[in-house]
């Protein structure tokens, strides 16, 4: 009994539990002055306390839904409507994520090129690093409307501009990972190379790039995160046709709350199941490299 | 505008050639590193900047050579016209998003996440709860909050600022508790042979050795509660902010002022950033990338 309590699934559990209750109380305090005013449309002047925290927790569009509001919609958009039906939380959910994995792909290539060349180049190092940081100073979220009705001016449209905005965000912390990652080799196992007249080439396949591949998935672990923010915001501005983004943003202009929630809970449950699949990649990579599991 | 479909291949040559220029410039003046010692400290700043001027050349080189016409990307003499001539428009926007929503935002944010760690440091259970949700939730698109934000608190800047504190409490909550176990056994027993109290080993040990983590949250929020404000303005805003300019000049066309815009954004963004780096580099003069050596 004792291991239980100081175990960790234990205590995420309780605080879990406690957010909920937590979620509930503000869900029935903050939509109260609007069931109080259906009561008085209605002219129901009796009512007894059940009755009201279970209407107040049911409404229909609520100023915060109530914890089983937003999980049966979810459930209902995902599992009760054909995948290809615009009212399908999946078929959102699938735009978005294409958008995202390519998006990410494309930053993580051109993020190990980048920091291949800054490795290697003292130029390159000098003159590009300092910019890799102040691009990330740059809103670029804010920009993406823009980006995209550019782009689609262009003749690019549908995937690849939201694609790229991902890209932006996500190579960022790939080159400064792998930066990181490729200098990580010491100079005694430099040297080694060096004594075993091993080309620039060797070096880099054999030392440089093995032991930067832990520096690679975590930053790729961050970098898939930030890819699906950028697929979310891409979608905003292309008046919300379709995608996670598309569901936010029609959910604020038509008020449908539940809809804003179960949206923002899908993109959340697809970050966790990214970060998910990216860290059984690496403990594969990693134990058929020799580490220790 | 020139409307005239040839491409200027002058221009284009020009700018292709000062960036070979550039390039072979800086190449030079990394190499002469090793030949002047006092050289560096020059090279840091002087590289980058010849860096970033080719860009821009390139840039202008490119918009007119092939004459893209300016709707799709203005070039940037073009831009920084606009930028002089509208200072009062932007200095309103960067009033309403910046000294508003961000910076109050970013210190409620900051500061409550501080707050917060501290408050469940002393106690072991909810740090074992708290902290793997932490982390999960700073991983998470939060911005997505940012449509009920703006209906609970209404289109003025609380909304916003409401946004950047969900964004930023996160990072600061984590990277703070995890800055508070930086210290070793050793040191912390050496507080005890002090006879000091918990607030005491707080303020003079624990702290100072969590702040490297701390303003590091810092920094990351610094981009974050700019993206945050902006991304936020989309949703709904009186008739000014960045977020508005930007969105309703595309709508307008007009690029140069949504350029001009962003140029703001990324000089308060850089600057922001800047100014948390310096006043790090002053706080934790002690640490190791701080007192330089090799990378």
């Amino acid at each position: 009994m004792e291991r239980v309590f100081q175990s960790k699934i234990f205590a995420i559990l309780v605080v879990l539990l406690a957010i909920l209750v937590i979620w509930y109380g503000a869900a029935i305090k903050l939509n109260t002055p609007w069931q109080l005013g259906v009561y008085e449309r209605a002219e129901i002047t009796q009512w007894t306390k059940k009755q009201f925290i279970k209407d107040t927790l049911n409404q229909k569009r609520p100023v915060l839904p109530s914890a089983h509001q937003v999980f049966s919609e979810m459930y209902k958009t995902t599992f009760l409507k054909p995948i290809n039906s615009k009212r399908s939380l999946v078929y959102h959910s699938w735009i978005t994520l294409s958008a995202t994995l390519l998006g990410f792909a494309i930053g993580t290539c051109f993020g190990i090129l980048i920091a291949i060349g800054i490795t290697h180049n003292r130029a390159l190092d000098r003159s590009l690093m300092p910019w890799v940081i102040a691009s990330q100073t740059i809103p670029i979220l804010a920009i993406a409307p823009m980006i995209i009705v550019v782009l689609n001016a262009v003749g690019l449209s549908g995937l690849l501009p939201k694609a790229l905005i991902s890209t932006y965000l996500s190579f960022f912390p790939i080159v400064v990972g792998m930066v990181k990652g490729f200098r990580s080799p010491r100079n005694i196992q430099i040297d080694l190379m060096r004594t075993y007249y091993a080309s620039p080439l060797q070096t880099f396949f054999k030392l440089r790039w093995p032991s930067a591949l832990p520096y690679l998935f975590t930053s790729m672990k961050v970098a898939i995160a930030i890819a699906l923010v950028g697929a979310i915001v891409g979608e905003l501005p292309t008046g919300a046709v379709a995608g996670l983004g598309a569901r936010l943003l029609s959910g604020s202009y038509y008020g449908q709350t539940v809809q804003i929630w179960s949206a923002l809970f899908m993109a959340a449950a697809l970050a966790a199941i990214l970060i998910m699949i990216v860290s059984l990649v690496e403990k594969h990579v990693t134990k058929n490299m020799g580490a220790k599991s | 505008m020139n409307y005239g479909l040839s491409t200027n291949w002058g221009i284009i040559f020009a700018a292709f050639a000062f960036w070979l220029f550039a390039w072979f410039f800086n190449n030079w003046l990394v190499k002469q590193e090793g030949k002047k010692h006092n050289l560096k400290n020059f090279n840091l700043i002087a590289v980058p900047i010849i860096f970033g001027i080719t860009l821009l050349v390139l840039w202008e080189g490119m918009v007119r050579g092939f004459n893209v016409p300016s709707v799709l990307l203005p070039p940037p003499s073009m831009i920084w016209e606009r930028l002089i001539s509208s200072t009062d428009i932007l200095w309103l926007d960067f009033k309403q998003t910046f000294l508003k929503a961000v910076l109050i935002g970013y210190v409620l944010g900051c500061g409550s996440g501080f707050l917060v760690a501290i408050a469940i440091d002393r106690s072991p259970f909810l740090q074992r709860g708290l902290l793997p949700l932490g982390n999960f939730v700073s991983a998470l698109p939060i911005v997505g909050v940012a449509p009920i934000m703006v209906m609970w608190f209404g289109f003025d800047w609380h909304s916003k600022a409401a946004v950047v504190i969900i964004m930023t409490f996160f990072p600061m909550l984590v990277n703070t508790v995890s800055g508070l176990a930086a210290s070793n056994v050793l040191e912390r027993d050496l507080m005890r042979t002090y006879a000091s109290s918990y607030w005491q080993t707080l303020f003079k040990l624990r702290l100072p050795a969590a702040s490297p983590f701390i303003f590091n949250a810092l920094k990351i929020n610094s981009t974050l509660a700019l993206i945050g404000a902006i991304v936020a303005e989309f949703f709904g805003t009186p008739i000014y902010g960045m977020g508005f300019r930007i969105s309703t000049e595309v709508g307008r066309m007009n690029v140069d002022m949504v350029w001009a815009e962003i140029a703001v954004a990324a000089v308060a963004g850089s600057l922001f950033y800047g100014v948390i780096a310096l006043i790090e580099k002053k706080v934790t003069f002690w640490h190791p990338s701080i007192r330089g050596g090799r990378n």
